[in-house]
């Protein structure tokens, strides 16, 4: 009797203990918190502080190596008065504004056509999807073989297809050529994302929208600009936001392909904020040059969360 | 009525071969130049679409044998699976507390892991490699072990909160009456509803970062540390000579674990790209 009695009262108090644990891990308010921290941890640790340093940097001289100090917004003007900010400022505009513009063109037709009954559905599918799955650092060298100075394969076929004459064009030595070499890449790249998003808006489409307005009388182009693009709207303003955000910021193709060359014609901003703040070691300036758009980053980040928060609603 | 169906059936997929070729040729140019002996490859007369003068494995035994590219690919898994097993761990639980649970600034705190997921990775390298630094990882590949949750858990928990909302309360709560905690009834019901989720989640972690690139650059560099992609685009050229045969095979065998993951859950890959997006 003593001796179970002795027992019970050891074994009571670490059930006990184990008890209130899983009492308070029944909580929501203590278990979400707990859920959350290792996430929360991370992200304060390894995005939010460097991106305070970041903020920090591009207000001060930092070079690797050297004590900084704070010195106000001098890099942000001194990179406005230097040619190869002001050449890659421009750059990333025509190279966003052409890539996506090509992408959204591209990218609806791919869909519309996707969404048709298809014999090898799956295999097609697979095919179009197959360049966003592939690393990208590995895939764009490919593509830099293909546009080879001296064995470029695109100009061999352009060349016996009679399109152009020869010798054609060195497509990564010469200026405009380069920026459409890596414009291409970056289409290349980033269609099935636009594809295969915008196919998947199409098949939430409602039929009988189109049967009705078939009954009223739409050709097949009224069908598509008064139905088909008024409800893709939702979807295709997410991908445009998205890409927008990392058209911006591209880095491999450039990097591979190009280097950001010739003389600059075609860096980027993360392209050049590395050879500024790695390559030549001024950390401050290179800081500067990735958060000179963040404004507007933060505009097109602020436009994506209204459009998924209406989504929600 | 049948006949015009079929034409336009036929149309269709005419139109859709020139986007089908653009996709697919630069592998078949990459596979290709793989195998081709350096001979041809280097002929400006022949035609380079095709092998006329015999294939040879000699750009594979030279990058087999005679580059790290073993290490590299070594590393490269190492990497990619320590990752993505951790990212894949904290983005679950954290995407159950944040589409399930009540509890003080949940809403802000879902709304943080999105803008987080937004930010490009180039706008944070250079002060990363400071952290990295710090930490007394630079030059190694657990900086990379260390980094890339940072763009692999606001994913996975982005993409898992969609999931997690679509399995109904009601299961849990039958299983809370029936006397499990709420840890048992994530562990025993929720779970394995969410499991396409799940596949989902872990077949884009291990994907993003097998193709990650500007921060193994950065933080990594000598031979033993680099990942394969790193590997390939610096190690393979020489100043400015380029071993085109060597780099298309290390191109191809980088792909390789990717593409056998993508052959089989092809249908996955479709379902994370546009729930990525949009949910």
């Amino acid at each position: 009797m003593a001796i179970g009695s002795v027992g019970i009262a050891t074994a009571t108090r670490p059930t006990s203990l184990r008890a209130r644990v899983s009492e308070l891990l029944d909580r929501e308010s203590w278990l979400g918190p707990i859920f959350v921290s290792p996430a929360m941890v991370l992200i304060l640790l390894l995005v939010a502080y460097p991106f305070c340093m970041a903020l920090y940097f591009s207000v001060s001289n930092a070079f690797i190596g050297r004590p900084s100090t704070f010195i106000g917004i001098r890099n942000f003007i001194n990179l406005w008065d230097s040619d190869a900010f002001r050449q890659t400022f421009q750059n990333a505009f025509v190279f966003c504004g052409i890539a996506v513009g090509a992408k959204v063109v591209l990218g609806i037709s791919l869909a519309l056509l996707l969404n048709q009954q298809l014999w090898f559905k799956r295999l097609i599918r697979g095919a179009v999807l197959l360049p966003w799955v592939i690393p990208t650092a590995l895939s764009t060298l490919g593509w830099s073989w293909m546009f080879n100075s001296l064995y470029s394969v695109v100009n061999w076929v352009l060349l016996n297809g009679g399109i152009i004459d020869p010798p054609g064009p060195n497509w990564l030595g010469q200026k405009y050529y380069a920026m459409a070499a890596v414009i291409i890449v970056n289409i290349w790249r980033g269609l099935p994302f636009f594809a295969i998003t915008l196919l998947a808006g199409l098949v939430a489409i409602p039929k009988e929208l189109y049967e009705a307005a078939e009954a009223d009388g739409a050709g097949p182009i009224a069908r598509f600009w008064h139905v088909t693009l008024p409800l893709l709207k939702g979807v295709l303003g997410i991908v445009v936001l998205f890409s927008t955000i990392f058209t911006f910021s591209e880095f491999n193709i450039i990097y591979v392909l190009t280097h950001g060359g010739p003389i600059n014609s075609t860096h980027l901003f993360a392209t050049l904020a590395r050879q500024v703040g790695l390559e030549t070691g001024r950390i401050g300036e290179g800081a500067a040059i990735s958060l000179y758009l963040f404004p507007a980053l933060m505009i097109v980040v602020w436009a994506q969360l209204r459009y998924v928060r209406k989504q929600a609603n | 009525m049948k006949n015009r169906k079929l034409w336009g059936r036929i149309l269709a997929h005419l139109a859709l071969l020139p986007f089908i070729i653009f996709a697919v040729f630069p592998f078949y140019h990459m596979a290709l130049t793989s195998l081709k002996q350096n001979r041809e490859l280097y002929d400006r007369v022949a035609n380079p679409l095709l092998i006329r003068q015999g294939a040879t494995l000699e750009h594979y035994s030279r990058l087999l044998w005679e580059t790290e590219f073993i290490t590299w690919t070594k590393n490269s898994l190492l990497v990619t699976i320590l990752a993505s097993v951790v990212s894949l761990i904290i983005g679950t639980i954290a995407a159950y507390a944040l589409a399930r649970l009540k509890f003080f600034a949940a809403a802000s705190l879902g709304t943080g892991i999105f803008v987080t997921y937004l930010v490009p990775t180039s706008l944070l390298f250079l002060p990363l490699a400071q952290v990295v630094n710090w930490l007394g990882l630079g030059d190694s590949k657990w900086a990379l072990v260390v980094t890339y949750p940072t763009f692999l858990v606001p994913f996975c928990t982005w993409l898992l909160m969609g999931y997690f909302r679509t399995v109904p309360k009601e299961v849990e709560e039958c299983a809370m009456v029936d006397g499990a905690t709420r840890v048992q009834a994530l562990w025993r019901i929720v779970l394995p509803i969410a499991v396409p989720g799940l596949v989902c989640a872990a077949l884009f972690a291990f994907t993003l970062s097998w193709n990650e690139f500007i921060y193994a650059l950065t933080f990594t560099s000598s031979s033993e540390q680099i990942t394969a992609s790193v590997g390939i685009t610096t190690e393979l050229i020489r100043g400015d000579i380029y071993y085109w045969g060597s780099l298309m095979a290390g191109a191809v065998l980088a792909s390789v674990p990717i593409v056998i993951l993508y052959v089989f859950f092809l249908d996955y890959y479709v379902s994370g790209l546009t729930a990525g997006a949009i949910k």
